[in-house]
């Protein structure tokens, strides 16, 4: 029994990761109707910066995260109105083409910059094992537990009970009746893409430790995100998050009782299950149709 | 000098011109008409004053020229936009939607005292506070967006047929509102619509449009008892 608790924290540690990429992904898909392939490759040049603040400028981890929090949110904003917004008249397809250039120019900038060699990035959490009656979890795997669900919290928090957060809702919803009724609508989608950033920016600066720093490293945990996005409902902020933890702690128990299953089978396990999944409940797990009457 | 004036507004969607050269006043605290068949430019003029059509001429709202604005300001001006279709966020709460009226105004007291005060015209929409909105009837949606409007606290009301789609009763007790903020609130309101009696009824002016020109205009009693607009839209 205690395994199978050891196998739901590292399940969860990962999960959450997974969350807050995956609520990127679905900040983006309700302001902009795309999903954002690049949602990765922002996370990972923002740990890099966060990786050159650290060990090249010296200074502490906790000041460099939030300096790369920050730098992440103008980011976000600086893409969204330099290279989606020029193109949010044209189709959906040619948006989502955008996003994907814009995967290939930050995986080649990062690798131009900082070289394409492995990177070792720290965690700010001690190497220290907590064992409470048997179960033995690391301080690491609780740290991310701990900071993937304040984002989680803040995110619902600041969308539901703030001024806002309504304007960033409704400029998603419904941008032409926003207009009228004074929001500035770009400026929100702006807002929105840079908090999606920085959800970006604390997957990558969480996933670098457990992974290693390398251009290509968020990849794996795009694919994951997007998966636990589908699974729970691409629309529902929430069925994401819960889509990421379930896809987690999933993978983690699968691989830890099934030892047929390596680390080569995961990934298309954890798909398989989630194709099955939607074509029993195709707006996944959480997403529901839209109630209207006319 | 008016509340509004339009001076040779033209407007246009891409190579198709919808209006040809539009000139309305309204003067503060009047209730005013613009009827006219499907086509006439009727919605254009709307969005023309709210800047959500590209249009060329002039347009002073208040002092302030407003043509070729974008809509955002234009609201934060006080011109509520109420438009065809309603405009509600369906899938946010009715309480929400009301919320949002009031969302980029800065006086919060006095937004929450606007809020009270808009839900008193509506009890039935303060019932529903946290139903999701697009699960209310068209009727109780055109008051949603009604109220909305109401807590931005407009100088101006812009009202694009607020009958369509709506049960006779649910027509009368939406035109009942309309005329108690014009007549006891001194609300500016600018109210196209289809249904002539209740509208001239409602107002103390009117235009009728035909493809995108003023046709005629005059007292809503003048236009009463017009002829071609007892034909064209009293139907006796």
């Amino acid at each position: 029994m205690a395994s199978f608790f050891q196998y739901v924290v590292v399940g969860l540690s990962n999960g959450g990761i997974y969350a807050t990429l995956a609520l990127a992904l679905v900040l983006i898909h309700r302001a902009t109707g795309i999903v954002n392939f690049a949602q990765g490759e922002m996370g990972m040049f923002a740990t890099y910066l966060a990786w050159s603040l650290i060990y090249t400028a010296g200074i502490t981890y906790w000041l460099s995260f939030s300096l790369t929090l920050a730098l992440a949110f103008l980011g976000g904003m600086f893409v969204y109105l330099a290279i989606i917004r020029p193109f949010s008249h044209r189709s959906e397809l040619t948006v989502v083409m955008v996003t994907i250039a814009l995967l290939v120019i930050l995986n080649g900038a990062a690798g131009w910059i900082w070289s394409p060699q492995q990177k070792f990035f720290e965690s700010p959490f001690p190497l220290s094992v907590l064992s409470v009656r048997g179960v033995v979890m690391s301080a690491q795997d609780l740290g991310v537990i701990a900071v993937s669900a304040a984002c989680a919290l803040i995110v619902w928090l600041l969308f539901r009970f703030t001024r806002i957060g309504l304007q960033l809702r409704a400029s998603a919803l419904g941008p032409a009746t926003s207009r009228l009724l004074g929001i500035r609508v770009t400026l929100m989608l702006g807002i929105g893409w840079g908090l999606a950033a920085m959800l970006s920016a604390v997957s990558g600066m969480m996933a670098a430790p457990v992974v290693v720093l390398t251009p290509s490293f968020m990849l794996i945990v795009l694919t994951y995100a997007f998966a636990a996005a589908v699974l729970g409902g691409i629309d529902s902020p929430f069925g994401a998050v819960a889509g990421a933890y379930i896809l987690g702690v999933g993978i983690s128990l699968l691989s830890g009782y099934v030892h047929q299953i390596g680390p080569e089978l995961q990934l298309p396990v954890a798909l398989g299950v989630l194709l099955l999944v939607l074509m029993v409940r195709p707006n996944g797990l959480f997403g529901h149709p839209i109630v209207r009457r006319v | 000098m008016p509340l509004l004036e339009l001076t040779g507004v033209e407007a246009s969607y891409g190579p198709v011109k919808a209006l040809h050269g539009i000139s309305l006043s309204v003067d503060e605290g009047q209730a005013v008409a613009i009827l006219g068949a499907n086509g006439a430019g009727k919605t254009t003029t709307l969005r023309a004053v709210s800047g959500t059509v590209h249009t060329s001429g002039e347009i002073v709202f208040d002092g302030h020229r407003i043509a070729r604005r974008p809509a955002e300001s234009i609201a934060r001006l006080g011109i509520a936009h109420v438009p065809e279709g309603r405009g509600i966020l369906a899938e946010l709460s009715v309480r929400e939607n009301v919320l949002l009226g009031g969302v980029v105004r800065r006086d919060r007291k006095a937004v929450k005292a606007d809020i009270g005060r808009a839900l008193e015209y509506f009890p039935r929409i303060a019932e529903r506070a946290k139903q999701q909105a697009g699960t209310l009837s068209g009727g109780e949606q055109q008051m949603l967006a009604l109220a909305r409007a109401l807590v931005s606290r407009p100088r101006l009301l812009l009202l694009d047929e607020p009958s369509l789609g709506l049960a006779p009763t649910a027509v009368s007790e939406f035109f009942r509102v309309v005329r108690a903020l014009n007549q006891e609130e001194g609300m500016t309101i600018l109210v196209v619509e289809q249904n002539a009696k209740i509208v001239l009824a409602s107002t103390q002016y009117g235009y009728v449009l035909e493809v995108g020109e003023v046709a005629l205009h005059g007292t809503s009693e003048e236009l009463k008892g017009h002829e071609g607009v007892r034909a064209s839209y009293l139907g006796y």
